[in-house]
């Protein structure tokens, strides 16, 4: 056994904070609330660094590495709250890797940018493939593959799907099958959904009579490793930013007296803190479990990628409001860097099915196998 | 990133796996009536599983062990999970004490005393707590006074001992000097447990068992060596103890039964429950913990095989696992009533366990305030007792109470 980080997977981490560091993505976030145009544009940082073919075989011209590399790169964006299109872009790459699609390569160099409009695979309870409705709790059926070709259907809330070049979007097929299909941004019909957190790029996407191809080779089992590796992904990309919210918090801890003390000092502030190391350790060991069950536990990978997503979820909810509270006054000013971490949470937290649907999941694989 | 076993430990495990098939059926029920002849029972299993080579995984060979890793030691504990058979009985001192003698121990005592703990034939008790000193161990008042011919009186009172009234011996905190500041005086004694001057009395839990006791001391005479780790280094052999305690704790979450599938095991089995999506986010939010619990004792597993020795932090899964358990505990009597709470239930053992399980090996505060200071670097709090004398702090603890 052996759990640590190899000398590649830290050179991976290590390069990705360096190439981060080299544009002030907190700042960003900040003036991107007020004015979009703000936010950097990462993508050719991501094309630079390999990112965009991390999860593509090397065969077809990417890097053959593992989801858990790729949380490692999401857990960096993360750290810095920086809008790179990865959540959109890796799930999307690693399907058009499996049918071994004509734009795979170029997907791969990062000259198409791809993303996956996601389906939530079945559970116990709900037996269809469903998507994100516009607004309420009511989730509404994959888009619809007629046997002419033609896609129709709407999907609310996808991650990354501004400016994509082509979409990778889970359907079903006449016949009740799921199936993927590829589909050129021409066909596609987006509607910019950037709301709470300016850093985090949404769309309302539509297909009417799109002309989509089957990705070959691609069934449920691949689709719903896509949609749970997608739950990873946002789960690593939280992970980081409950770092910073730690880190952040502590330090000010130690420098901020009242009472001649520092507040670190007194319990209800350093239990608090404690408790956010608690659910980042819980959130990190899960992170593990998911990158392991990637790649050797097929059959955990439901249970492991949710339980990752509904931990870390939580964690950043928990991690974002401390800070807040830590810094007292100055925590809720629009000034400081806790209200955007606090943005990013309430944001993250409620897509791609949010973290109540991977909590029953968790719920769902263990009654399942009992 | 590699979790599965290496070809050695597919062949340990695949070894482990048959000895216990085998021997399965010499084995006690794994949960017993709390009597004489059930400790008997589980006594000479611990024997069997000892002359297997299954107790005592990770001791030295030359000690009676296996000289193997962590890993080893978990597999172990997992084919005996599997097995459906007990562990052996005496964790305290096979994983803790006896650790702590191999540590500080002279050769005399590690002769005389590793070989008996470790077959179950003598058990051994931790005698650290007392009324006045339980978060706060180095304020214990057991007093030992040296002797001429260079033996040791001993007077005071042990409490919360776990086992007492079946053990054999005990490691003892006590104070040797009360004229230094009160982690300095303090000496770690072995004890004979039928000596003459002990009185042990049962205590009973929430659940109505007696696992721990109270122990009396009056003028109890210890030889010149039952000392362990020289006379005024008490506090650095019990943190020795804590280290291991911490570490039995974080290794042992799957032994103990604590595990996610049990309790959807207990949840599936109501066809109204299980579709209920209250009961259904309880019991996700808590298997999320559990399975986080399992995976951070692997990281500490992995740690610990790259010879790191794992830091406070892993309390926290001592934390996480305990409430955890309590949350299970919760629903599953939320979902089967009354009937839950019946001493033959599977489950009132346990909801009655576990709101002392969270002062068990140090309450769920001072495991925050320790990771706090020593992970988060966070200041301590002020402390009143710092740098004085033991007499004096004593003395001030008194008139503070009759002050008020
Ligand atoms: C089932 C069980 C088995 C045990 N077995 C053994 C055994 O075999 N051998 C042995 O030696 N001991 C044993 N113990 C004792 C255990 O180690 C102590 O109960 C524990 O360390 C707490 O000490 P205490 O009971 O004196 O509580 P106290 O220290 O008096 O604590 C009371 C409360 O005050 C809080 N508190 C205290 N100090 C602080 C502080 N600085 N900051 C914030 N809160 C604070 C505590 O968290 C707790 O909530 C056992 C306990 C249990 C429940």
């Amino acid at each position: 056994m052996n759990l640590e980080l190899t000398d590649e997977q830290s050179f991976l981490r290590d390069a990705a904070r360096e190439a981060l560091s080299r544009v002030k993505t907190v700042a960003a976030a900040r003036e991107a609330l007020e004015d979009p145009a703000a936010l950097p544009d990462l993508w050719p940082t991501a094309r630079e660094a390999g990112w965009a073919g991390l999860l593509v075989s090397e065969d077809n011209g990417g890097a053959g590495l593992s989801a858990f590399e790729a949380m490692l790169v999401m857990a960096e964006a993360g750290r810095v709250l920086a809008g790179i299109e990865l959540l959109g872009h890796l799930p999307a790459s690693s399907l058009l890797d499996a049918a071994g699609d004509s734009r795979v390569a170029a997907v791969a160099e990062g000259d198409l940018r791809a993303c996956f409009v996601a389906a939530q695979p079945p559970g116990d309870l709900e037996r269809r493939w469903t998507v994100e409705p516009p607004s309420g709790s009511v989730r509404v059926d994959a888009p619809v593959l007629a046997s002419d070709g033609t896609l129709r259907g709407r999907v609310a809330w996808v991650p990354d799907a501004p400016g994509a070049d082509v979409f990778v979007v889970v359907a079903t097929s006449a016949d009740g099958e799921p199936v993927a299909v590829a589909v050129d941004a021409d066909d596609v019909s987006v509607e910019r959904a950037v709301r709470y957190d300016a850093t985090r790029s949404l769309g309302h996407v539509s297909f009417e009579g799109a002309a989509g191809v089957l990705l070959e080779g691609v069934g449920a089992p691949e689709l719903a490793r896509a949609w749970f590796l997608a739950q990873s992904l946002l789960a690593a990309e939280s992970l980081g930013a409950v770092e910073t919210a730690l880190a952040v918090s502590v330090a000010y801890a130690k420098e901020r007296f009242t009472f001649g003390r520092a507040i670190g000092s007194y319990q209800a502030v350093k239990h608090s803190l404690v408790e956010v190391l608690r659910l980042r350790e819980n959130t990190y060991a899960l992170l593990l479990y998911a990158g392991w069950a990637y790649m050797d536990k097929p059959d955990e990978f439901a249970l492991a990628a949710s339980a990752a997503r509904s931990s870390a979820g939580h964690a950043l909810d928990y991690a974002s409001r401390a800070m807040i509270s830590v810094h007292g006054g100055i925590g809720a000013t629009w000034e400081h860097d806790a209200p955007l971490f606090f943005r990013r949470a309430q944001l993250s937290r409620r897509l791609l099915g949010g973290v109540g649907d991977a909590t029953d999941r968790v719920a769902s694989e263990l009654l399942s196998a009992a | 990133m590699d979790l599965n076993d290496t070809p050695e430990q597919v062949h340990y495990r695949a070894k482990v796996r048959a000895w216990l098939h085998e021997h399965k059926d010499e084995a006690p029920a794994a949960q017993g009536e709390d009597d004489a002849a059930y400790v008997q029972a589980r006594r000479a299993w611990q024997g069997k599983l000892a002359t297997a080579g299954l107790a005592g995984v990770t001791w030295p060979v030359e000690l009676g062990g296996q000289g193997l890793g962590p890993i080893e030691h978990v597999i172990v504990g997992q084919e005996i999970v599997r097995a459906g058979v007990p562990d052996i009985l005496d964790v305290i001192g096979v994983g803790m004490l006896g650790p702590t003698i191999i540590a500080h121990g002279s050769a005399e005592q590690k002769n005389r005393y590793l070989g008996p703990m470790l077959h179950g034939d003598e058990v051994w008790c931790q005698l650290f707590s007392e009324p006045a000193a339980g978060s706060d161990l180095a304020a214990v008042q057991a007093r030992a006074v040296l002797q001429d011919d260079g033996s040791w009186r001993l007077s005071g009172q042990k409490v919360w001992t776990t086992n007492a009234h079946f053990a054999a011996h005990g490691l003892l905190l006590a104070r040797t000097d009360a004229d230094v500041p009160k982690h300095k005086g303090l000496t770690m004694f072995i004890v004979p447990m039928d000596a003459a001057g002990i009185t042990i009395r049962g205590l009973r839990q929430i659940s109505g068992e007696a696992e721990f006791n109270e122990v009396f001391f009056d003028d109890v005479r210890l030889d010149a060596d039952a000392v362990v780790g020289g006379v005024g280094n008490g506090w650095g052999t019990a943190l020795t103890t804590l280290m291991f305690e911490r570490l039995t704790i974080g290794l042992g979450s799957e032994s103990l039964g604590y595990q996610a599938e049990r309790y959807a095991a207990a949840i599936a089995t109501d066809e109204h429950a299980r579709l209920d999506p209250e009961v259904r986010r309880r019991l996700g939010e808590l298997c999320v913990q559990l399975l986080a619990v399992k995976f951070t004792g692997y990281r500490m597993l992995s740690a610990l095989q790259q010879g790191q020795i794992p830091g406070p932090e892993a309390g926290l899964a001592k934390v996480t696992t305990v409430r955890a358990a309590i949350d299970a505990g919760d629903l599953i009597a939320d979902v089967l009533g009354p009937d839950a709470l019946d001493a033959e239930s599977e489950w009132a053992y346990m909801i009655s366990f576990l709101p002392g399980l969270k002062s068990a090996g140090g309450t769920e505060e001072i495991l925050r305030n320790t990771i706090g200071e020593r992970v988060l670097g966070l200041p301590p709090e002020p402390r009143l007792d710092k740098g004085i004398p033991f007499s004096e702090l004593r003395a001030k603890e008194r008139a503070g109470v009759a002050a008020t």
